[in-house]
């Protein structure tokens, strides 16, 4: 009944749309989260084979970190289960800033 | 994720049904879930996960379960496929133009319901579900659920109180209206006179939006829309508020 796209990124109809193009996928989730992390349980990000992405798991902190292992799970096939904690000094690079941690499934799409 | 159930998962989406992804997370195997349907007695298999599913589904909060198989638990990310919340506005009036946008950003299926067509025109609001009927016929069309905001914004009285007095036999999860305390208070001298009762008065948020003291019609649709956010989001402060 409406014209509206209520899911801005679309991040399933992407991972369809990849996988339609011959690409492969892998989509990551955030399934557990522990306090002030940025984005809910259920957020979501899809992976090509190249790297391009869609969508968002963080406030832009891991998401580096996550394609990373998302391009890994498109070569081999398997799912990963990779906990996010509090940053420090030394490892900000794949932390959170704002000191939450959160929990990201990562899958193939097959 | 298996193709087909991605296939499945969009089709149900796009059909607004209400569906949950289970999925195992030591194997990464997934089904979907209709814990809102009737189920078939027979298939007795998982009844404990859709259990769950149903309870993550109403709280509408995805997560984590531990669903016992046999001696071991496994846990299973069960996540939440609700259809969009809806946001019916009575009154295709200014303030509806940036309601209606900030409301689709914010998530919303919206519509606008008012029988002027010279201000429900497809020119004022693209891509918004337009009703052309008398806002108590709108608001049956309509069809409020638990997951609607309902917003008057006519402030006329042969507009807007045919709609509340639809709206409040429903289970809405936001009211609100338009219109100063002054409006406000003969608003409900007349909904009192329909019947309605204190704790009926108490389901409107009258005057609209959080006092932020907004000017503009952008920035009070702001304010609409964050009252809303905290009606969806914390319900308890959005009482102790009023």
């Amino acid at each position: 009944m409406n014209e509206q796209n209520v899911d801005h990124e679309a991040v399933l109809e992407k991972a369809a749309e990849w996988k339609a193009a011959g690409r492969g996928v892998a989509l990551a989730t955030v399934v557990a989260t522990w306090g002030s992390s940025p984005r809910p349980v259920g957020s979501q990000l899809v992976v090509e084979e190249g790297g391009d992405f869609v969508g968002s798991v963080s406030g832009g902190c891991i998401e580096g970190a996550v394609v990373t292992e998302a391009r890994q799970t498109i070569q081999d096939g398997q799912t990963r289960l990779i906990d996010y904690g509090i940053s420090d000094e030394t490892a900000w690079q794949v932390g959170l800033a704002c000191g939450g941690k959160c929990e990201v499934f990562i899958e193939p799409l097959v | 994720m298996k193709s087909d159930i991605l296939k499945q998962l969009l089709a149900d989406r796009a059909a607004k049904r209400q569906v949950v992804m289970a999925t195992d997370l030591a194997s990464g195997e997934g089904q979907l879930l209709y814990p809102g349907e009737p189920h078939d007695e027979t298939d007795d298999g998982d009844d404990e996960l859709l259990f769950a599913a149903r309870r993550v589904m109403l709280a509408d909060k995805s997560g984590i379960v531990e669903i016992a198989d046999g001696a071991d638990g496994r846990k299973v990310f069960l996540h939440v496929y609700n259809p969009p919340l809806r946001m019916l506005i009575v009154g295709a009036v200014h303030i509806a133009q940036p309601l209606s946008q900030m409301a689709v950003l914010a998530g919303y299926d919206v519509a606008i319901v008012d029988p002027r067509r010279e201000f429900a025109s497809r020119d004022r609001f693209p891509g918004i579900t337009l009703i052309d009927a008398w806002p108590d016929d709108g608001v049956d069309q309509f069809a409020p659920d638990r997951r609607t905001a309902i917003v008057t914004l006519t402030h006329d009285p042969k507009l807007d109180d045919p709609a509340l007095i639809k709206v409040l036999r429903s289970d809405a999860f936001y009211i609100g209206c338009l219109g100063s305390n002054r409006t406000h208070a003969k608003r409900l001298e007349r909904l009192g006179m329909e019947g309605f009762s204190q704790a009926d008065f108490a389901r409107i948020n009258g005057p609209i939006g959080l006092d932020i003291g907004g000017k503009s019609p952008a920035e009070i649709a702001v304010s609409i829309i964050a009252e809303i956010t905290q009606a969806l989001r914390r319900p308890k402060q959005a009482q102790t508020a009023e």
